[in-house]
Protein backbone atom coordinates (compact mmCIF):
# COMPACT_ATOMS: atom_id res chain seq x y z
CA UNK A 1 0.00 0.00 0.00
CA UNK A 2 1.34 3.46 -0.86
CA UNK A 3 1.17 6.27 1.70
CA UNK A 4 -1.73 7.79 -0.21
CA UNK A 5 -3.73 4.56 -0.17
CA UNK A 6 -2.93 4.02 3.50
CA UNK A 7 -4.21 7.50 4.40
CA UNK A 8 -7.43 6.86 2.46
CA UNK A 9 -7.96 3.51 4.21
CA UNK A 10 -7.25 5.17 7.58
CA UNK A 11 -9.93 7.77 6.85
CA UNK A 12 -12.48 5.05 6.11
CA UNK A 13 -11.49 3.24 9.30
CA UNK A 14 -11.85 6.52 11.22
CA UNK A 15 -15.50 6.59 10.14
CA UNK A 16 -15.24 8.99 7.20
CA UNK A 17 -18.41 8.48 5.16
CA UNK A 18 -18.25 11.39 2.72
CA UNK A 19 -15.20 12.08 0.56
CA UNK A 20 -14.99 14.75 -2.11
CA UNK A 21 -11.93 15.34 -4.27
CA UNK A 22 -10.46 16.46 -7.54
CA UNK A 23 -7.43 14.89 -9.23
CA UNK A 24 -3.93 16.30 -8.86
CA UNK A 25 -0.54 14.59 -8.69
CA UNK A 26 0.91 13.36 -6.30
CA UNK A 27 -2.29 12.64 -4.33
CA UNK A 28 -4.40 10.88 -7.00
CA UNK A 29 -4.23 7.50 -5.26
CA UNK A 30 -6.33 8.90 -2.38
CA UNK A 31 -9.13 9.81 -4.78
CA UNK A 32 -8.78 6.49 -6.61
CA UNK A 33 -8.80 4.47 -3.39
CA UNK A 34 -11.82 6.31 -2.03
CA UNK A 35 -13.71 5.77 -5.30
CA UNK A 36 -13.06 2.05 -4.98
CA UNK A 37 -13.63 1.56 -1.26
CA UNK A 38 -15.86 4.14 0.45
CA UNK A 39 -19.05 2.99 -1.32
CA UNK A 40 -18.54 -0.49 0.18
CA UNK A 41 -19.05 0.91 3.70
CA UNK A 42 -22.08 2.98 2.67
CA UNK A 43 -20.09 6.18 2.20
CA UNK A 44 -20.39 8.86 -0.48
CA UNK A 45 -17.70 9.52 -3.08
CA UNK A 46 -17.89 12.42 -5.50
CA UNK A 47 -15.23 13.51 -7.93
CA UNK A 48 -16.17 17.17 -7.81
CA UNK A 49 -15.95 19.62 -10.70
CA UNK A 50 -13.16 21.51 -8.91
CA UNK A 51 -11.21 21.68 -5.67
CA UNK A 52 -13.43 24.57 -4.56
CA UNK A 53 -16.56 22.51 -5.10
CA UNK A 54 -15.04 19.60 -3.16
CA UNK A 55 -14.26 21.62 -0.02
CA UNK A 56 -17.74 23.17 -0.08
CA UNK A 57 -19.29 19.71 -0.40
CA UNK A 58 -17.34 18.90 2.78
CA UNK A 59 -18.99 21.94 4.39
CA UNK A 60 -22.40 20.51 3.57
CA UNK A 61 -21.61 16.97 4.68
CA UNK A 62 -20.02 18.20 7.90
CA UNK A 63 -23.02 20.43 8.68
CA UNK A 64 -25.16 17.30 8.34
CA UNK A 65 -23.02 15.63 11.01
CA UNK A 66 -21.02 13.21 8.83
CA UNK A 67 -17.27 12.64 9.17
CA UNK A 68 -15.95 14.11 5.93
CA UNK A 69 -12.64 14.58 4.14
CA UNK A 70 -11.10 16.11 1.05
CA UNK A 71 -7.55 15.84 -0.23
CA UNK A 72 -5.40 17.61 -2.76
CA UNK A 73 -1.87 18.81 -3.40
CA UNK A 74 -0.47 22.31 -2.99
CA UNK A 75 -2.06 24.25 -5.92
CA UNK A 76 -5.38 22.56 -5.20
CA UNK A 77 -5.09 23.31 -1.48
CA UNK A 78 -4.72 27.00 -2.34
CA UNK A 79 -8.10 26.82 -4.06
CA UNK A 80 -9.63 25.28 -0.92
CA UNK A 81 -8.51 28.08 1.38
CA UNK A 82 -11.75 30.06 1.12
CA UNK A 83 -13.71 26.94 2.02
CA UNK A 84 -11.42 26.20 4.98
CA UNK A 85 -12.04 29.71 6.33
CA UNK A 86 -15.81 29.13 6.03
CA UNK A 87 -15.53 25.75 7.79
CA UNK A 88 -13.59 27.43 10.61
CA UNK A 89 -16.12 30.28 10.75
CA UNK A 90 -19.04 27.85 10.99
CA UNK A 91 -17.24 25.66 13.59
CA UNK A 92 -17.41 22.64 11.29
CA UNK A 93 -15.13 19.60 11.66
CA UNK A 94 -13.41 18.46 8.47
CA UNK A 95 -10.18 16.66 7.56
CA UNK A 96 -8.04 17.97 4.71
CA UNK A 97 -5.00 16.05 3.43
CA UNK A 98 -2.33 18.02 1.59
CA UNK A 99 0.15 15.79 -0.26
CA UNK A 100 2.40 18.77 -0.83
CA UNK A 101 4.47 19.36 -3.97
CA UNK A 102 6.85 21.98 -5.33
CA UNK A 103 5.59 25.55 -5.64
CA UNK A 104 4.71 28.40 -5.87
CA UNK A 105 2.25 28.39 -8.75
CA UNK A 106 2.04 25.14 -10.65
CA UNK A 107 5.58 24.34 -9.45
CA UNK A 108 6.19 20.65 -9.99
CA UNK A 109 5.05 17.29 -8.65
CA UNK A 110 8.08 16.51 -6.47
CA UNK A 111 7.93 16.45 -2.64
CA UNK A 112 8.17 19.86 -0.92
CA UNK A 113 7.39 21.66 2.34
CA UNK A 114 6.66 25.14 1.05
CA UNK A 115 3.07 25.06 2.33
CA UNK A 116 3.93 25.34 6.04
CA UNK A 117 3.05 29.03 6.30
CA UNK A 118 -0.21 28.50 4.42
CA UNK A 119 -1.21 25.58 6.65
CA UNK A 120 -0.14 26.89 10.05
CA UNK A 121 -0.60 30.64 9.73
CA UNK A 122 -3.96 30.63 7.95
CA UNK A 123 -4.11 30.60 4.16
CA UNK A 124 -7.71 31.73 4.33
CA UNK A 125 -9.06 34.99 5.74
CA UNK A 126 -10.16 35.83 9.25
CA UNK A 127 -9.11 35.00 12.80
CA UNK A 128 -9.01 31.24 12.54
CA UNK A 129 -6.64 28.41 13.34
CA UNK A 130 -6.38 24.94 11.87
CA UNK A 131 -4.80 21.97 13.60
CA UNK A 132 -1.94 20.77 11.35
CA UNK A 133 -0.41 17.30 11.73
CA UNK A 134 2.86 16.29 10.03
CA UNK A 135 3.48 12.54 9.59
CA UNK A 136 7.01 11.26 8.85
CA UNK A 137 6.19 7.62 8.08
CA UNK A 138 3.20 5.78 6.66
CA UNK A 139 2.48 4.30 10.09
CA UNK A 140 2.38 7.84 11.52
CA UNK A 141 0.21 9.00 8.61
CA UNK A 142 -2.40 6.34 9.46
CA UNK A 143 -2.31 7.23 13.15
CA UNK A 144 -2.58 10.96 12.43
CA UNK A 145 -5.44 10.64 9.94
CA UNK A 146 -7.38 8.72 12.63
CA UNK A 147 -6.45 11.38 15.20
CA UNK A 148 -7.40 14.19 12.80
CA UNK A 149 -11.02 13.03 12.70
CA UNK A 150 -11.20 12.80 16.50
CA UNK A 151 -9.67 16.26 17.01
CA UNK A 152 -11.86 17.81 14.32
CA UNK A 153 -15.01 16.53 16.04
CA UNK A 154 -13.80 17.27 19.56
CA UNK A 155 -12.97 20.92 18.89
CA UNK A 156 -15.23 21.51 15.85
CA UNK A 157 -12.32 22.70 13.70
CA UNK A 158 -10.85 21.80 10.33
CA UNK A 159 -7.72 19.65 10.69
CA UNK A 160 -5.03 19.30 8.03
CA UNK A 161 -2.70 16.35 7.60
CA UNK A 162 0.32 17.97 5.92
CA UNK A 163 2.04 15.20 4.00
CA UNK A 164 4.22 15.38 0.91
CA UNK A 165 4.82 13.59 -2.35
CA UNK A 166 7.48 11.29 -0.94
CA UNK A 167 5.26 9.93 1.82
CA UNK A 168 2.29 9.74 -0.55
CA UNK A 169 4.10 7.71 -3.21
CA UNK A 170 6.33 5.42 -1.14
CA UNK A 171 5.48 2.06 0.45
CA UNK A 172 6.47 0.37 3.67
CA UNK A 173 4.85 -2.31 5.85
CA UNK A 174 2.02 -1.09 8.08
CA UNK A 175 -0.52 -2.34 10.58
CA UNK A 176 -4.04 -1.04 10.05
CA UNK A 177 -6.07 -0.09 13.13
CA UNK A 178 -9.50 -1.51 13.93
CA UNK A 179 -12.26 0.41 12.14
CA UNK A 180 -14.41 2.88 14.07
CA UNK A 181 -18.17 2.35 13.90
CA UNK A 182 -19.48 5.82 12.95
CA UNK A 183 -22.84 5.11 14.59
CA UNK A 184 -21.08 4.81 17.97
CA UNK A 185 -19.31 8.19 17.77
CA UNK A 186 -20.37 11.00 20.13
CA UNK A 187 -23.60 12.73 19.04
CA UNK A 188 -23.44 16.10 17.28
CA UNK A 189 -26.42 18.02 18.71
CA UNK A 190 -25.48 21.06 16.61
CA UNK A 191 -25.77 19.21 13.29
CA UNK A 192 -28.49 19.77 10.69
CA UNK A 193 -30.07 16.40 11.20
CA UNK A 194 -33.73 17.35 10.67
CA UNK A 195 -35.53 19.68 13.12
CA UNK A 196 -38.61 17.56 13.73
CA UNK A 197 -39.52 17.91 17.42
CA UNK A 198 -36.81 20.44 18.22
CA UNK A 199 -35.79 24.01 17.43
CA UNK A 200 -33.85 24.34 14.15
CA UNK A 201 -30.05 24.42 14.30
CA UNK A 202 -28.22 27.09 12.34
CA UNK A 203 -24.78 26.50 10.81
CA UNK A 204 -23.28 29.70 9.45
CA UNK A 205 -20.20 31.88 9.51
CA UNK A 206 -22.27 35.03 8.89
CA UNK A 207 -22.88 37.29 11.93
CA UNK A 208 -23.83 40.79 10.77
CA UNK A 209 -23.84 42.28 14.28
CA UNK A 210 -20.28 43.10 15.43
CA UNK A 211 -21.19 42.25 19.01
CA UNK A 212 -22.38 38.79 17.96
CA UNK A 213 -19.29 38.13 15.86
CA UNK A 214 -17.07 39.37 18.68
CA UNK A 215 -18.71 36.91 21.10
CA UNK A 216 -18.54 33.97 18.64
CA UNK A 217 -14.91 34.69 17.77
CA UNK A 218 -13.92 35.05 21.41
CA UNK A 219 -15.50 31.69 22.23
CA UNK A 220 -13.65 30.14 19.30
CA UNK A 221 -10.35 31.63 20.45
CA UNK A 222 -10.83 30.03 23.85
CA UNK A 223 -11.22 26.66 22.10
CA UNK A 224 -7.99 27.35 20.20
CA UNK A 225 -6.37 28.05 23.55
CA UNK A 226 -7.58 24.66 24.84
CA UNK A 227 -6.05 23.00 21.77
CA UNK A 228 -2.73 24.70 22.53
CA UNK A 229 -2.97 23.50 26.13
CA UNK A 230 -3.91 19.89 25.39
CA UNK A 231 -2.87 18.76 21.93
CA UNK A 232 0.80 19.56 21.35
CA UNK A 233 2.61 16.48 20.06
CA UNK A 234 6.25 15.98 19.13
CA UNK A 235 8.86 13.25 19.14
CA UNK A 236 12.37 13.48 20.59
CA UNK A 237 15.20 11.20 19.47
CA UNK A 238 18.57 11.06 21.30
CA UNK A 239 18.16 14.53 22.82
CA UNK A 240 19.15 13.79 26.43
CA UNK A 241 22.92 14.26 25.93
CA UNK A 242 22.78 16.18 22.63
CA UNK A 243 24.88 19.26 21.96
CA UNK A 244 23.23 19.87 18.60
CA UNK A 245 19.65 19.16 17.62
CA UNK A 246 17.91 18.97 14.27
CA UNK A 247 14.31 20.17 14.09
CA UNK A 248 12.47 18.65 11.12
CA UNK A 249 8.97 17.48 10.31
CA UNK A 250 7.43 15.11 7.77
CA UNK A 251 9.67 13.42 5.20
CA UNK A 252 12.74 15.35 6.36
CA UNK A 253 12.27 14.10 9.93
CA UNK A 254 12.59 10.47 8.87
CA UNK A 255 15.67 11.24 6.77
CA UNK A 256 17.10 13.01 9.82
CA UNK A 257 16.60 9.84 11.92
CA UNK A 258 19.21 8.20 9.70
CA UNK A 259 21.45 11.26 10.10
CA UNK A 260 21.29 10.89 13.91
CA UNK A 261 22.60 7.32 13.62
CA UNK A 262 25.36 8.39 11.18
CA UNK A 263 26.43 11.36 13.34
CA UNK A 264 26.45 9.35 16.56
CA UNK A 265 28.69 6.71 14.91
CA UNK A 266 31.14 9.55 14.23
CA UNK A 267 31.05 10.85 17.80
CA UNK A 268 28.75 13.83 17.17
CA UNK A 269 26.11 14.17 19.89
CA UNK A 270 23.20 14.86 17.57
CA UNK A 271 19.55 14.72 18.61
CA UNK A 272 16.29 15.22 16.72
CA UNK A 273 13.02 16.93 17.55
CA UNK A 274 10.13 16.15 15.20
CA UNK A 275 7.13 18.45 15.69
CA UNK A 276 4.05 16.31 14.98
CA UNK A 277 1.51 19.08 15.59
CA UNK A 278 2.75 21.96 13.43
CA UNK A 279 -0.11 23.99 14.87
CA UNK A 280 -0.13 24.05 17.81
CA UNK A 281 3.66 24.19 17.57
CA UNK A 282 5.78 22.67 20.38
CA UNK A 283 7.35 25.95 21.51
CA UNK A 284 7.78 24.97 25.17
CA UNK A 285 9.75 21.71 24.65
CA UNK A 286 12.09 23.46 22.21
CA UNK A 287 12.51 26.35 24.63
CA UNK A 288 13.44 23.85 27.35
CA UNK A 289 16.01 22.10 25.12
CA UNK A 290 17.52 25.35 23.89
CA UNK A 291 19.44 26.06 27.08
CA UNK A 292 20.97 22.54 27.01
CA UNK A 293 22.40 22.59 23.47
CA UNK A 294 24.65 24.89 21.46
CA UNK A 295 22.85 24.66 18.16
CA UNK A 296 19.35 23.92 16.90
CA UNK A 297 19.49 23.28 13.15
CA UNK A 298 16.20 23.45 11.28
CA UNK A 299 16.00 21.41 8.07
CA UNK A 300 13.11 21.81 5.63
CA UNK A 301 12.27 21.29 1.98
CA UNK A 302 11.55 25.03 1.79
CA UNK A 303 13.35 28.37 1.92
CA UNK A 304 12.77 28.49 5.67
CA UNK A 305 9.24 28.53 7.10
CA UNK A 306 9.05 26.38 10.26
CA UNK A 307 12.43 27.87 11.23
CA UNK A 308 10.55 31.05 12.18
CA UNK A 309 8.63 29.12 14.83
CA UNK A 310 11.85 27.45 16.00
CA UNK A 311 13.47 30.87 16.40
CA UNK A 312 10.43 32.15 18.31
CA UNK A 313 10.86 29.25 20.73
CA UNK A 314 14.64 29.39 21.04
CA UNK A 315 15.24 33.16 20.90
CA UNK A 316 18.95 33.73 21.57
CA UNK A 317 19.51 30.77 23.90
CA UNK A 318 21.14 28.72 21.11
CA UNK A 319 22.31 29.22 17.54
CA UNK A 320 19.47 28.55 15.07
CA UNK A 321 20.93 27.92 11.61
CA UNK A 322 18.75 26.76 8.72
CA UNK A 323 19.30 24.31 5.87
CA UNK A 324 16.72 23.95 3.12
CA UNK A 325 16.34 22.45 -0.33
CA UNK A 326 13.95 24.10 -2.77
CA UNK A 327 11.98 23.16 -5.83
CA UNK A 328 11.12 19.58 -4.94
CA UNK A 329 14.69 18.40 -4.21
CA UNK A 330 14.85 16.01 -1.26
CA UNK A 331 17.92 16.37 0.97
CA UNK A 332 19.81 13.08 1.41
CA UNK A 333 21.29 11.88 4.71
CA UNK A 334 24.76 12.97 3.55
CA UNK A 335 23.49 16.47 2.67
CA UNK A 336 22.08 16.92 6.17
CA UNK A 337 25.13 15.39 7.89
CA UNK A 338 27.34 17.88 6.01
CA UNK A 339 25.25 20.75 7.44
CA UNK A 340 25.44 19.24 10.93
CA UNK A 341 29.26 19.04 10.70
CA UNK A 342 29.48 22.59 9.39
CA UNK A 343 27.62 23.76 12.49
CA UNK A 344 29.59 21.61 14.93
CA UNK A 345 33.06 22.75 13.90
CA UNK B 1 14.16 -8.77 14.98
CA UNK B 2 14.58 -10.78 11.84
CA UNK B 3 17.88 -12.10 10.64
CA UNK B 4 18.49 -12.59 6.97
CA UNK B 5 18.22 -16.06 5.52
CA UNK B 6 21.99 -16.07 5.30
CA UNK B 7 22.04 -15.34 9.03
CA UNK B 8 23.73 -11.96 8.59
CA UNK B 9 22.55 -8.78 10.30
CA UNK B 10 22.72 -6.05 7.71
CA UNK B 11 21.06 -3.48 5.51
CA UNK B 12 20.95 -3.63 1.73
CA UNK B 13 19.77 -0.80 -0.49
CA UNK B 14 18.85 -1.37 -4.13
CA UNK B 15 18.31 0.97 -7.03
CA UNK B 16 16.43 -0.55 -9.97
CA UNK B 17 16.62 1.69 -13.04
CA UNK B 18 15.67 1.40 -16.68
CA UNK B 19 13.35 2.53 -19.43
CA UNK B 20 9.71 3.00 -18.53
CA UNK B 21 8.07 -0.29 -19.53
CA UNK B 22 11.02 -2.49 -18.53
CA UNK B 23 9.29 -3.22 -15.25
CA UNK B 24 11.79 -1.74 -12.80
CA UNK B 25 9.03 -0.32 -10.57
CA UNK B 26 7.32 -3.74 -10.33
CA UNK B 27 10.67 -5.46 -9.75
CA UNK B 28 11.40 -3.20 -6.80
CA UNK B 29 7.90 -3.72 -5.41
CA UNK B 30 8.35 -7.46 -5.63
CA UNK B 31 11.65 -7.37 -3.73
CA UNK B 32 10.16 -5.05 -1.08
CA UNK B 33 7.11 -7.29 -0.65
CA UNK B 34 9.28 -10.39 -0.38
CA UNK B 35 11.39 -8.64 2.26
CA UNK B 36 8.27 -7.71 4.21
CA UNK B 37 6.98 -11.29 3.88
CA UNK B 38 10.27 -12.41 5.37
CA UNK B 39 9.78 -10.11 8.36
CA UNK B 40 12.34 -7.50 7.37
CA UNK B 41 11.91 -3.75 7.58
CA UNK B 42 11.48 -2.41 4.05
CA UNK B 43 10.89 0.83 2.17
CA UNK B 44 10.06 1.27 -1.51
CA UNK B 45 10.45 4.74 -3.01
CA UNK B 46 9.63 5.26 -6.70
CA UNK B 47 10.62 8.05 -8.99
CA UNK B 48 7.24 9.45 -9.98
CA UNK B 49 7.94 12.17 -12.47
CA UNK B 50 5.85 12.38 -15.63
CA UNK B 51 7.44 9.09 -16.75
CA UNK B 52 6.04 7.16 -19.66
CA UNK B 53 6.98 4.21 -21.79
CA UNK B 54 10.38 4.96 -23.28
CA UNK B 55 11.25 7.51 -20.58
CA UNK B 56 13.36 6.60 -17.57
CA UNK B 57 12.13 5.15 -14.31
CA UNK B 58 13.75 4.02 -11.10
CA UNK B 59 12.96 2.99 -7.57
CA UNK B 60 14.91 2.58 -4.35
CA UNK B 61 14.32 -0.42 -2.10
CA UNK B 62 15.84 -0.84 1.36
CA UNK B 63 15.76 -4.14 3.25
CA UNK B 64 16.99 -4.05 6.81
CA UNK B 65 16.61 -5.74 10.14
CA UNK B 66 16.58 -2.34 11.84
CA UNK B 67 13.85 0.32 11.53
CA UNK B 68 14.51 2.40 8.39
CA UNK B 69 14.79 6.16 8.69
CA UNK B 70 15.58 7.64 5.31
CA UNK B 71 14.06 5.93 2.27
CA UNK B 72 16.41 8.16 0.25
CA UNK B 73 19.84 6.61 -0.25
CA UNK B 74 23.10 8.38 -1.11
CA UNK B 75 25.05 5.21 -1.88
CA UNK B 76 23.04 2.08 -2.71
CA UNK B 77 24.74 -1.25 -2.06
CA UNK B 78 23.29 -2.66 -5.29
CA UNK B 79 22.38 -1.17 -8.65
CA UNK B 80 20.40 -2.94 -11.35
CA UNK B 81 20.98 -0.98 -14.56
CA UNK B 82 18.59 -2.19 -17.22
CA UNK B 83 19.78 0.34 -19.82
CA UNK B 84 22.70 2.67 -20.56
CA UNK B 85 21.20 5.94 -19.19
CA UNK B 86 20.65 4.14 -15.87
CA UNK B 87 24.27 3.02 -15.69
CA UNK B 88 25.44 6.52 -16.63
CA UNK B 89 23.30 8.10 -13.94
CA UNK B 90 23.79 5.75 -10.97
CA UNK B 91 27.17 4.06 -11.55
CA UNK B 92 29.11 6.61 -9.48
CA UNK B 93 26.70 6.45 -6.56
CA UNK B 94 27.10 2.74 -5.75
CA UNK B 95 28.78 2.07 -2.40
CA UNK B 96 32.32 0.71 -2.40
CA UNK B 97 32.31 -3.09 -2.47
CA UNK B 98 28.70 -2.88 -3.65
CA UNK B 99 27.24 -4.65 -6.67
CA UNK B 100 26.38 -3.36 -10.13
CA UNK B 101 24.25 -5.61 -12.30
CA UNK B 102 24.39 -4.56 -15.93
CA UNK B 103 21.82 -5.75 -18.42
CA UNK B 104 24.49 -6.59 -21.00
CA UNK B 105 21.86 -7.27 -23.68
CA UNK B 106 21.28 -3.52 -23.94
CA UNK B 107 24.36 -1.94 -22.37
CA UNK B 108 27.48 -2.20 -24.51
CA UNK B 109 30.01 -0.45 -22.33
CA UNK B 110 31.72 -1.87 -19.24
CA UNK B 111 31.58 -0.05 -15.93
CA UNK B 112 34.28 2.46 -15.02
CA UNK B 113 34.32 1.31 -11.38
CA UNK B 114 37.00 -1.06 -10.13
CA UNK B 115 35.94 -1.05 -6.48
CA UNK B 116 32.60 -2.81 -6.90
CA UNK B 117 31.48 -6.25 -7.97
CA UNK B 118 30.20 -6.14 -11.55
CA UNK B 119 27.76 -8.69 -12.93
CA UNK B 120 27.06 -8.72 -16.64
CA UNK B 121 23.77 -10.50 -17.20
CA UNK B 122 22.21 -10.58 -20.70
CA UNK B 123 18.74 -10.24 -19.20
CA UNK B 124 16.87 -9.57 -22.44
CA UNK B 125 18.60 -12.41 -24.32
CA UNK B 126 17.80 -14.84 -21.53
CA UNK B 127 14.19 -13.64 -21.42
CA UNK B 128 13.85 -13.99 -25.20
CA UNK B 129 15.18 -17.53 -24.97
CA UNK B 130 12.35 -18.22 -22.53
CA UNK B 131 9.86 -16.83 -25.01
CA UNK B 132 9.07 -13.42 -23.45
CA UNK B 133 11.44 -10.45 -23.70
CA UNK B 134 9.29 -8.59 -21.16
CA UNK B 135 10.53 -10.93 -18.43
CA UNK B 136 14.04 -9.41 -18.54
CA UNK B 137 13.31 -7.60 -15.25
CA UNK B 138 12.67 -10.93 -13.51
CA UNK B 139 15.92 -12.36 -14.90
CA UNK B 140 17.76 -9.39 -13.39
CA UNK B 141 15.90 -9.78 -10.08
CA UNK B 142 16.77 -13.48 -9.91
CA UNK B 143 20.42 -12.64 -10.47
CA UNK B 144 20.61 -9.79 -7.94
CA UNK B 145 19.01 -11.76 -5.12
CA UNK B 146 21.56 -14.51 -5.66
CA UNK B 147 24.43 -11.99 -5.76
CA UNK B 148 23.33 -10.22 -2.57
CA UNK B 149 22.02 -13.30 -0.79
CA UNK B 150 19.34 -11.24 0.89
CA UNK B 151 16.21 -13.17 -0.16
CA UNK B 152 15.89 -16.79 -1.18
CA UNK B 153 14.75 -17.79 -4.66
CA UNK B 154 11.81 -19.73 -3.23
CA UNK B 155 10.55 -16.71 -1.30
CA UNK B 156 10.77 -14.31 -4.22
CA UNK B 157 8.95 -16.86 -6.42
CA UNK B 158 6.11 -17.33 -3.99
CA UNK B 159 5.77 -13.56 -3.47
CA UNK B 160 5.67 -13.04 -7.25
CA UNK B 161 2.95 -15.68 -7.66
CA UNK B 162 0.85 -13.92 -5.02
CA UNK B 163 1.43 -10.42 -6.42
CA UNK B 164 0.60 -11.38 -9.99
CA UNK B 165 -2.24 -13.79 -9.22
CA UNK B 166 -4.89 -11.11 -9.88
CA UNK B 167 -3.61 -10.92 -13.45
CA UNK B 168 -5.33 -14.27 -13.96
CA UNK B 169 -2.70 -15.68 -16.25
CA UNK B 170 -0.99 -18.95 -15.42
CA UNK B 171 1.24 -18.44 -18.44
CA UNK B 172 2.44 -15.06 -17.22
CA UNK B 173 3.32 -16.50 -13.83
CA UNK B 174 5.11 -19.48 -15.39
CA UNK B 175 7.26 -17.24 -17.62
CA UNK B 176 8.17 -15.01 -14.70
CA UNK B 177 9.01 -18.01 -12.56
CA UNK B 178 11.30 -19.39 -15.27
CA UNK B 179 12.87 -15.96 -15.67
CA UNK B 180 13.63 -15.68 -11.96
CA UNK B 181 15.18 -19.15 -12.01
CA UNK B 182 17.19 -18.43 -15.16
CA UNK B 183 18.54 -15.19 -13.65
CA UNK B 184 19.41 -16.99 -10.44
CA UNK B 185 21.31 -19.65 -12.38
CA UNK B 186 23.02 -17.15 -14.68
CA UNK B 187 25.65 -16.28 -12.07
Amino acid sequence: MTGNEAMAEAAIRAGCRAYFGYPITPQNEILEYMAGHIPAVGGAFIQAESEIAAINMCYGASAAGVRTMTSSSSPGISLKMEGISYLAGADLPCVIINVARGGPGLGNIAPAQGDYFQATKGGGHGDYRMIVLGPATIAEAIELVMLAFDLADKYRVPVMVLSDGMLGQMMEPIMLPEPVDPTLLPAKPWALSGARGRDPNVVTSYFIDPGDLNRINTQRQSRYHQIEENEIRYRETETSDATIIIVAYGAVARIARTVVVMARSQGIKLGLVQPITLWPFPYAPLRALSSQVNTILTVEMSAGQMVEDVRLAVADRAKTPFYGELGGLVPTPKDILREVKRNVS
Amino acid sequence: MATLWTGISMEESFVFAGFGGQGVILTGKLLAQAGADYGLQVTWLPSYGPEMRGGTANCTVILSNEPIGSPVVDNPTALVAMNLPSLDRFEKTVAKAGTILINSSLVARPTERDDVRVLNVPANDIAVSLGNSQAANMVALGAIIKATGIISLELIKSTMVRMLSHKDSANLIAVNQQALEAGYSAL
